[in-house]
């Protein structure tokens, strides 16, 4: 991807009326206040686009989300909102539903270290190995990138079915080493690992080129002196390449973080032929499902909402634990 | 999960990117793949084509032997017949029609979001006007505002304009992205010469012409790659548009997918001729875009 070469003053396309010399001859002109105007006006009509749209579509929601959680609003009546103050939150954390609350808060962590612990430590073994000298290397990129183009959805659906109790790929497999069956979708443990596949399956691939790319641009004298100081394989993986690395294992973990404290789509759709998302006993329920479940199957939008805002507080948290721990690691390095 | 926030210049990376395939093969590794690392690549390629490819064979079976044990391996005759089924009745108005609601909603998304974030990149980029550090810093900063966070009052907000279970919805939030405002600031920081511009300036040119002639054909390879993951991610966006779209008459592919894995069909293998159905197009864009889009992700991912 070259600099344009075009260097011409004079555009071809452009119908100027006068020469450019002419029009310099005449600085108090209408075409030069026009100039003028467009020079100080144009930066910011360009800008405005993206601030207009993120100020109606998302800074105005996240604050209305804050009003919306202080009130009682039913899903049929938008327009009506009844004052409750921190009732919402109290209800959440102590109240009725908040057995389902701190179930579904412990589900997004248990489900969030399931799926992408093993994601990003397979993607850095899979980046590592890809950046070996390799036979169609082009191939093995797009393999590992198939799965990111498929939807979530269409992703849960094939692995509902190689999770199917009747049926199913995963439980045959295991019969063939002499065990199982496993009724995957019903228990907490082996449908949250089962939902952690789907993620797993989807991402590791995507994080892995990543990585390749971090790896690529690391100098390779680096691995020389490495070798001349006789570190083998493993040394020079561990002693290179893991902390020329850091910021970008820094930048996955974040957003896989986020992604996680998010997760929704696996667990609506795995084992929806059941009608429950989340599962029957709410047994992989996350934050995002149980958010969607309290709005707009119960009609309680304001009760959504303070879930809404709890998530946002955890991401916050994730945040700055993650910028915490950055700059520790950036001191002690 | 989300998609990336980029922090470190396409431009730069697009260099190193060409500097790396000028060594290729075995760019950075200096060692020759041994068997064993071979084999390990070669399964976790299998693992992730594997259920692409028993997508295939599970549509094309009927509704008992894709359940049956041991599971089919190989494709049966059904194919065409369970697609034919999803392609007029899958989600309320077939998958037809979910296929082109999301070609429509994905194709004026990334058509939007290349068009505003090319200004605003520039103007970022190359113009200097007060106020540009801090409105800089604020768009960088929405990067950290999740979708998820919105959605109850977006919902409200779309009821109030009139947008209800219209395509519209989902159009309109994502109609620019902060990810590609700073994407393209980021490219064009680097790929644009401010002596080309400041040419162009002297000869009177006003900024629009200035963004036609000179920014688009620089910004050009940028355009097609942030056009592509907008696509991608628009797509195969989820939450938002089961909300919004709820009891639609005139659904996407993903709400129609979500009707069908949510008890509309009992038939796996018409559930995932759906799957498939949906699938397709993304993936024949991969397999011919697959490496701008690799070379877009990495270099919108690098450096934290």
């Amino acid at each position: 991807m070259a600099p344009p070469t075009r260097t011409d003053r004079s555009d071809p396309a452009g119908p100027p009326p006068t020469t450019p010399q002419a029009r310099r001859r005449e600085p108090t002109g209408l075409r030069s206040r026009l100039h003028r105007w467009d020079h100080l006006v144009s930066p910011y009509l360009f800008v405005a686009p993206f601030f207009l749209v993120f100020a109606a579509f998302g800074l105005f929601p996240l604050l209305y989300t804050g009003w919306l959680s202080l009130h009682r609003v039913s899903l049929y009546n938008v327009d009506r909102a009844d004052w409750v103050g921190l009732q919402n939150y109290s209800d959440l954390l102590f109240g009725p539903p908040s057995h389902f609350f701190w179930n579904a808060l412990g589900n997004t962590v248990t489900l969030g270290v399931l799926s992408t612990v093993p994601q990003l430590l397979a993607a850095l073994g899979l980046a590592h190995l890809l950046n070996y000298q390799l036979p169609v290397r082009g191939f093995f990129r797009t393999a590992l990138l198939a799965p990111y183009a498929t939807s979530v959805a269409a992703a849960t659906l094939v692995f509902a079915l190689i999770f199917s109790p009747e049926g199913g790929m995963a439980n045959w497999l295991l019969g063939l080493v002499g065990a199982g069956p496993v009724r995957w979708e019903a228990g907490p443990w082996s449908s949250q690992i089962a939902v952690s596949v789907i993620v797993i399956w989807r991402w590791t691939g995507y994080n892995a080129l990543i990585y390749l790319a971090a790896m690529q641009a690391i100098p390779r004298e680096l691995y020389e002196a490495a070798a001349i100081d006789g570190a083998g394989r493993w040394q020079q993986f561990r002693n290179v390449t893991i902390p020329e690395l850091r910021p970008t294992i820094l930048f996955t973990v974040v957003v896989s973080s986020i992604g996680a404290t998010q997760l929704f789509g696996e667990p609506y759709l795995f084992g929806g032929q059941s009608g429950h998302q989340g599962g029957a006993d709410h047994q992989y329920e996350t934050l995002g499902i149980l958010m969607y479940d309290q709005g707009f199957h119960s009609s309680m939008l304001g009760r959504a909402s303070a879930i809404a805002w709890i998530m946002f507080g955890l991401l916050l948290l994730v945040g700055l634990a993650n910028t915490l721990i950055a700059r520790r690691l950036r001191s002690a390095k | 999960m989300t998609t990336v926030p980029a922090l470190d210049s396409p431009a730069h990376r697009l260099r190193a990117g060409r500097r790396l395939r000028l060594r290729a093969p075995g760019a950075g590794g200096r060692h020759r793949a041994g068997p064993l690392a071979l084999a390990t690549l070669v399964l976790v390629a299998l693992a992730s084509l594997f259920p692409l490819y028993w997508t295939l064979v599970a549509a094309s079976t009927d509704s008992h032997r894709v359940i049956s044990t041991p599971p089919p391996l190989l494709p049966g005759g059904n194919l065409f017949h369970n697609i034919g089924y999803v392609w007029h009745n899958a989600g309320a108005r077939g998958m037809g029609v979910a296929l082109l609601n999301s070609t429509l909603v994905a194709g004026t998304v990334a058509l939007s979001t290349v068009a505003f974030s090319v200004l605003a990149g520039f103007a970022f980029a190359k113009l200097r006007f007060p106020g540009r550090g801090a409105l800089l810093a604020l768009v960088v900063a929405t990067m950290a505002v999740p979708a998820q966070v919105s959605i109850v009052p977006l919902f409200i907000l779309m009821k109030h304009l009139g947008l209800g279970n219209q395509l519209g919805a989902l159009i309109l939030p994502t109609l620019v992205t902060a990810f590609g405002v700073f994407f393209m600031r980021q490219y064009l920081t680097q790929a644009l010469p401010t002596e080309l511009l400041e040419a162009v300036r002297v000869d009177g040119a006003n900024s629009l012409r200035v963004v036609w002639h000179v920014v688009v054909p620089v910004a050009r390879p940028a355009m097609a790659v942030l056009g592509m993951l907008a696509f991608v991610q628009s797509w195969n966006d989820f939450l938002w548009p089961i909300i919004a779209m709820n009891g639609a008459t005139n659904p996407t592919v993903q709400v129609a997918l979500a009707g069908l894995g949510t008890g509309w069909s009992t038939d796996w293998s018409v559930i995932t001729a759906g799957a498939l159905v949906g699938t397709l197009p993304l993936l024949l864009v991969f397999t011919v875009f697959g490496r701008q889009i690799v070379g877009g992700i990495t270099q919108g991912a690098l450096k934290g």
